[in-house]
């Protein structure tokens, strides 16, 4: 009950013009900067960051998540009409969504999954306002050890989920190592500098995004030499109208795409995830299973609900924990810590308006945000027909004014073309990102609890299983990390007993 | 989207996905080596009080170098070895004709600043990619530049970097 008070507090908070205003100017930024390539949620959020310095932390959090959702509608806008996923978690869209726009069913393609996307979000955002507070509430509880076993837990997981038990690993080192640069925050001594005066203040975790989202997205692009053939979409209320009525009889696809993606995304690096799950599901159990990927309209609605779901639900952990479910809310979790508040469980102690005000505006803004999508699609289409020879520079441009604005600084601009080009050869090479950026920002805050830990314990280790919570948080975490050895070494056994 | 891609033609340098593998798993070794490097030398061990400040930056170095040695040694000796071209001439081309660009793009800002360095840098990307008329050109770099000034300098009130033209207009 008190959460649903909360929560009218929270509305109260955020219904006025200007946070309203801001919600319409996120959603449609949001779906512009999705719709573009070399844009997307992060890189977009990382821009308008430095934008919001000396708004309401609540104001500037309505606009970024926005921009947020309306990055994740954006993402089936390019996937159905355009066959190109804006971002990994719409590869899934394409399957059916193209061909159904190939059979001049755009309209409704986009119309069930922007409803899709919306019943996902709805779904998180419930599951956020009755859950968030619980898990804010236990983790209150927590100390130094605690916390030090979240994070562990939070990489092992990218470690024992990943493609690539390698590569996810260097990602994570590097973005630690990226976060390591500057001055130590304990003792003060400077490493990692290399007597570069520049790099005393550390490399922003803005800049690393823009050039690792941005400018590699558009090398990238232009290495594929995108042409942009699209499918003209019309979307009226009768389309809209006839593929509603059709909706409810996916009930069982939506309802498993929105609990993948609310149980996906609330843990790191979901999203894509969670769309390629949900669309494998809903291919496995629905009557028209064998039809799917030549234009089956429940192909479209899995994988976005559980996209946008998952989308939603990572900002669970990240507003409760200090832990972002994924690399938008990464960014928003740096954002967070700029405008001075301290992500983690006493946020909902502390900063009751803040929390409930963001709560409460994704409840609205994705009913927006749905109003905005199906009314404005041909509007946003039209943006990618814009010759790539005018919006490849002008992406350009836009990253690199991100960069500066960031602390004003032209030695970010460098910092982000450098990653520009890391991101490309990395995106070839199979390198994941999201661990880096996460580790990047989760990085200090890491290293502070691991030494506070210590600190208390006096150097023992032991401290790390001191209790059941923070002993059964490392086991799992430890569990995760060595999963990919240990399943390698158990198929090496059976191999060798097979013989 | 689906170009047949010109392959095997440039016999005389041929990066494969193998090469490029292993290239970058030595640089990020070398990474790892340097961190290592500058954690021992700001002290790896452990202090009375706890951790010294290079404790985790001569781990995390370590971490690195053991992983980009295993990706190293798989592209060299692994089962799935991909001798495929990691990038052909014709399309590495068109990456460095927006890399390049940009470079000059960001080298120029700092003497230019960054209004007129955009302007020249759509307008000129405009023209020599795409053979856009000099109207449109001129037409699209100046709008873009003039709506960033607009927002930034005037509107949000974030100083971007200025050269002698906008002195010239007192800003």
């Amino acid at each position: 009950m008190e959460n649903v008070l909360n929560l009218f507090h929270g509305f109260s908070v955020i219904l006025s013009w200007y946070n309203l205003g801001m919600m319409a100017v996120g959603l449609i930024l949001g779906v512009i900067v999705g719709v573009l390539p070399g844009l997307g949620g992060p890189n977009g959020v990382a821009i308008l960051l430095p934008l919001t310095f000396t708004m309401s932390p609540t104001s500037a959090i309505v606009m970024l998540s926005c921009i947020y959702w309306g990055s994740l509608f954006a993402g089936a806008i390019t996937s159905i009409l355009f066959n190109i996923p804006g971002e990994s978690h719409s590869v899934a869209t394409t399957f059916d969504g193209y061909p159904l726009a190939q059979q001049g069913r755009a309209g409704e393609a986009l119309t069930a999954s922007f409803t899709g996307s919306f019943f996902g979000a709805l779904f998180s955002v419930l599951m956020i306002t009755f859950l968030a507070p619980l898990v804010a509430n236990f983790a209150l509880h927590f100390g130094p050890p605690e916390f030090f076993a979240v994070y562990f837990l939070t990489f092992a997981s990218f470690i024992g989920t990943g493609k690539d038990t390698a590569k996810t690993v260097i990602a994570l080192m590097l973005g630690f190592g990226l976060a390591q640069i500057g001055m130590d925050n304990v003792s003060g001594t400077l490493r990692l500098t290399f007597g570069w005066s520049e790099l005393l203040r550390g490399v922003d975790f803005l800049v690393v995004v823009i050039g690792l989202f941005g400018v590699a997205e558009i090398l990238v692009s232009m290495e594929e030499g995108l042409k942009f053939e699209g499918v003209h979409a019309k979307i009226n209320a009768t389309v809209v109208w006839q593929t509603w009525k059709k909706l409810p009889k996916y009930w069982l696809t939506l309802l498993s795409g929105a609990v993948i993606g609310a149980w996906m995304g609330f843990k790191p690096g979901g999203a894509t995830a969670a769309s390629f799950m949900s669309y494998g599901l809903a291919k496995r159990f629905s009557k028209n299973g064998d039809k799917f990927g030549t234009g089956e309209l429940e192909g479209v609605l899995a994988p976005e609900t559980a996209a946008h779901g998952s989308g939603c639900a990572a900002l669970l952990p990240m507003m409760a924990l200090g832990i972002p479910g994924s690399a938008t809310a990464a960014v928003l979790l740096g954002g967070l810590m700029i405008w001075g508040l301290q992500p983690g469980p006493l946020l909902f102690v502390e900063q009751k308006d803040f929390v409930w005000g963001l709560v409460a505006s994704m409840y609205l803004s994705n009913v927006v945000g749905l109003v905005i999508v199906l009314f404005t699609v041909p509007l946003f289409a039209a943006i990618l027909r814009i010759p790539f020879s005018i919006i490849a520079p002008v992406i350009v441009v836009v990253c690199a004014v991100g960069a500066y604005t960031v602390n004003n600084a032209m030695f970010n601009i460098w910092v982000m073309l450098l990653f520009g080009v890391i991101g490309y050869v990395f995106k070839k090479l199979d390198y994941p990102l999201a661990p880096l950026i996460l580790a990047l920002v989760l990085g200090d805050a890491t290293e502070v609890s691991f030494r506070q830990a210590i600190l208390g314990s006096q150097g023992a280790l032991s401290v790390f299983f001191s209790n059941w919570l923070v002993g059964a948080m490392m086991a799992a975490g430890l569990l995760l990390a060595f999963s990919p050895a240990m399943a390698l070494a158990w198929g090496k056994f059976r191999q060798a007993l097979a013989r | 989207m689906e170009q047949k891609q010109t392959q095997e033609r440039p016999r005389s340098v041929r990066l494969t996905y193998q090469a490029a593998e292993m290239v970058v798993a030595v640089a990020i070794f070398l990474i790892g080596v340097a961190m290592m490097m500058d954690g021992y030398r700001v002290g790896m061990g452990w202090a009375p009080e706890g951790p010294e400040a290079g404790y985790f930056p001569f781990r995390t170095g370590a971490i690195i170098g053991i992983s980009s040695l295993v990706v190293f040694l798989r592209a060299l000796l692994g089962k799935h070895r991909n001798h495929e071209l990691f990038v052909s001439r014709d399309r590495f081309r068109q990456v460095l004709y927006v890399l390049i660009p940009a470079v000059l793009y960001v080298l120029v800002t700092q003497f230019i600043g960054i209004y007129v360095a955009s302007a020249l840098f759509i307008g000129g990307f405009m023209r020599v990619m795409a053979r856009f008329n000099w109207l449109k050109v001129i037409l699209v770099s100046v709008c873009i530049s003039a709506a960033l000034f607009y927002a930034f300098e005037i509107q949000f009130m974030v100083p971007l970097p200025k050269g002698p033209l906008e002195s010239l207009f007192g800003y």
